[in-house]
């Protein structure tokens, strides 16, 4: 099966290079941040953490998102989600392989990464993060690939599948869950401190995971190679919208709580994000565009024209999926710094190096994901 | 006895005893070699990794008198300079790369929690001298996923640089900001083949860092196992400027000045019992 993989045109291999140039640049930049330490990243004292385990946050909800469609599909027998199950089941291997890709390249000693499992921790959130991670990968690559093979050998798909498939689905909101409890369960980050994470965490991702999804699938209806089929790209849309309002929602009573209440903690890290601190405002403009477009993604995806119309809809999601990310994947975990412990403000720039390593680290999903799509394609609908 | 009722009450004593069995199997699991080479406790029994202690164990604390400190112009600058050649500390000059276990910082900053509203002008010139408090509840060793920062019989949060991944999720969970990481190389040599950063020297008692790890305050474990004081406090001479002991022991020193003076916490509300406490 895995010989499908090296089938393709000249438009897919010049992809394949490109992501394989992206890689190794991201890979150079690593064996030096390898060597120097991470003092060649923007992280500081007072910013610890800065964009990969921000990466790594958002992309457990890329992870989670799909299982969107194996809900529907494997618990409510929803079949119009049939034909596109596997690309869920597919993404949420590529995207939890970057979880783990971003994690390691923030370790300060990454080749004792095996120290957590020789002195397993259960007080320890990360310990059980990496339990979840692991576990949802092993279930989707198992689940995938066993449903795929009984395809490609034209049988009915084994019995142990069906079990595992529907573990799946709460496995997926334990992942997420588990890694808003590396935040939440922070005395003192009072941004982070809060009991609404997981779930907020859980609506973004069942916004951001299933939009990606859908970009990908228009962009391959375009390129002629696979139609989902309209029913299934519709209901999809619908459940976006629903957790992306929800999200909003969610966003809002942050909002409410932190000003109606008027406890400067909890003001101080919004104060920072949306309308900046003492002339300190990196984020200022971003975060507001990011919510700026997040609110008009779905608006407009509120009106017929725009729904049925694929350029609009690609368009409207991508939106969403931009605004999900600089809520979740910039503003989150690099805010949840500031103000530091002594009310002072330190900013964080990530650095070329940075940047470069988690493009990389993109690219490196980018690269799996098309791997495992193409040969889901070939062998699920003998297409290009 | 019905044949369900039976199975019932079978299936409930294998569980009770299951209950009873996993958190012993579980714990024999978790302190499976952990008779690990720790610094300053090498050779002496592992007692270390993960275990709690106890108000009846003994709990390192210090008292720091700020009055005291001012009235001895540069006096908390030699409790830096102490701990400083003692642990090699580098320097580094820049505010990225920083490291300190011990270090000066104003009232208003290192009380944030306290309102400022109105303070009188002498507590604003306050010299403040914070580091690790060595928690009751530390949440940073309740987030390190390898044990490699742990609660030692002392009741001092110790570092196991050996252990440590650098995932930083314990500079995260400490509210106090007490712990550094280390950004790049320590050990690293000038041209003349003498180290970069550690312009006084180095202490041949005491190891390097390597990158990659976090580190912090460690309350002199190696010393005071050795029946001497904290090299901060010993640096304060007789101004009792700082008070250590054992907070634990109604008859130490420390529990005698915690019981006839007024002292304050740093963010008692984030529920870790800091066991440094403050004279303002
Ligand atoms: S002050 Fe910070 S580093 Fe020290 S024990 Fe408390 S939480 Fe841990
Ligand atoms: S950086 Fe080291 S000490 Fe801190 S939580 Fe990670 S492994 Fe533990
Ligand atoms: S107790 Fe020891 S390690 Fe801690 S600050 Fe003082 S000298 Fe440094």
């Amino acid at each position: 099966m895995l010989e499908k993989a090296l089938e393709g045109n000249n438009r897919y291999w010049a992809w394949i290079f490109f992501l394989l140039g992206v890689i190794t640049i991201g890979g150079l930049f690593y064996v030096h941040q390898f060597h120097y330490g991470l003092g060649s990243t923007g992280m500081s004292r007072d910013v610890s953490w800065g964009i990969y385990i921000a990466q790594f946050t958002f992309m457990v909800g890329v992870a989670a998102g799909g299982v969107m469609l194996a809900l529907p599909l494997y618990i409510h027998d929803y079949k119009v989600f049939g034909k596109i199950a596997i690309l869920g089941e597919f993404m949420a291997i590529a995207a939890v392989a970057m979880c783990l890709m971003f994690i390691t390249v923030d370790l300060g000693q990454p080749m004792r990464i095996m120290n957590v499992l020789l002195h397993p921790t259960p007080h320890s959130m990360l310990f059980w993060d990496m339990i979840v991670l692991n576990g949802y990968l092993f279930l989707n690559v198992v689940c995938g690939w066993g449903i795929l093979h009984s395809v490609y050998k034209e049988v009915p798909p084994p019995k142990w599948a069906k079990p595992l498939v529907i573990l799946s689905v709460p496995w997926a909101f334990s992942i997420h869950t588990v890694t808003a409890f590396l935040y939440c369960g922070l005395p003192g980050r009072h941004f982070w401190l809060t009991a609404i994470l997981a779930p907020r965490f859980l609506a973004s991702a069942f916004a951001a995971g299933p939009a990606l999804l859908i970009i990908i699938a228009l962009i391959m209806k375009h390129m002629g190679c696979f139609d989902p089929g309209k029913e299934a790209i519709q209901k999809l849309t619908t459940i976006i919208i629903y957790a992306a309002i929800t999200n909003l929602f969610f966003v809002g009573l942050e909002f409410f709580t932190a000003y109606y209440s008027n406890v400067p903690e909890h003001m101080a890290t919004l104060n920072y994000l949306f309308w900046g601190v003492d002339g300190h405002n990196s984020l200022v403009y971003l975060m507001r565009f990011g919510m700026f477009i997040g609110i008009a993604g779905i608006i407009m995806l509120l009106f017929q024209k725009f729904r049925q119309s694929d350029g609009w809809l690609g368009f409207c999601l991508a939106l969403i999926f931009a605004s999900l990310w600089i809520d979740k994947g910039v503003g989150f975990v690099l805010a949840g710094f500031v103000p530091n412990p002594f009310d002072r403000i330190t900013e964080y720039y990530p650095t070329l190096s940075e940047i470069s390593i988690a493009l990389g680290v993109w690219a490196a999903g980018a690269l799996i994901l098309t791997l495992l799509y193409k040969i889901a394609l070939k062998v699920e609908f003998k297409e290009d | 006895m019905d044949v369900k009722r039976r199975k019932f009450l079978k299936i409930a004593g294998l569980s009770a005893v299951a209950g009873l069995a996993a958190p012993s199997a579980f714990n024999l699991l978790l302190n499976k070699g952990e008779a690990l080479a720790t610094e300053g406790r090498s050779g002496a029994k592992s007692e270390a990794h993960g275990e709690k202690s106890g108000e009846t164990s003994r709990q390192y604390g210090m008292v720091i008198d700020l009055e005291r400190l001012q009235r001895s112009p540069g006096l908390a600058e030699k409790c830096i300079h102490a701990c400083n050649t003692e642990h090699n500390i580098p320097q580094y000059n820049n505010p990225k790369d920083e490291i300190k276990w011990i270090w000066l910082d104003d009232y208003r900053h290192s009380f944030p929690e306290h309102s400022q509203y109105k303070k009188n002008t002498a507590l604003a010139k306050l010299p403040v001298v914070l580091l690790c408090n060595h928690c009751a509840h530390p949440p940073c060793v309740r987030a390190c996923p390898t044990k490699a920062t742990f609660k030692n019989s002392d009741g001092v949060v110790m570092m196991d640089y050996h252990r440590c991944i650098g995932c930083r999720f314990c500079m995260a969970a400490c509210p106090y900001g007490a712990r550094s990481f280390n950004w790049r190389r320590p050990r690293e040599k000038d041209a003349n083949g003498k180290y970069k950063f550690f312009p006084d020297g180095v202490n041949p008692e005491f190891p390097m860092r390597m990158r990659g790890v976090v580190e912090k305050c460690n309350f002199c474990a190696k010393r005071t196992l050795a029946g001497r004081l904290p090299a901060c406090v010993e640096a304060c001479g007789d101004s009792k400027a700082l008070v250590f002991g054992d907070i634990n022991d109604p008859k130490s020193e420390i529990s005698q000045v915690l019981k006839a003076k007024y002292t304050i916490q740093r963010k008692p509300a984030a529920g870790t019992e800091p066991s440094v406490f403050y004279i303002i």
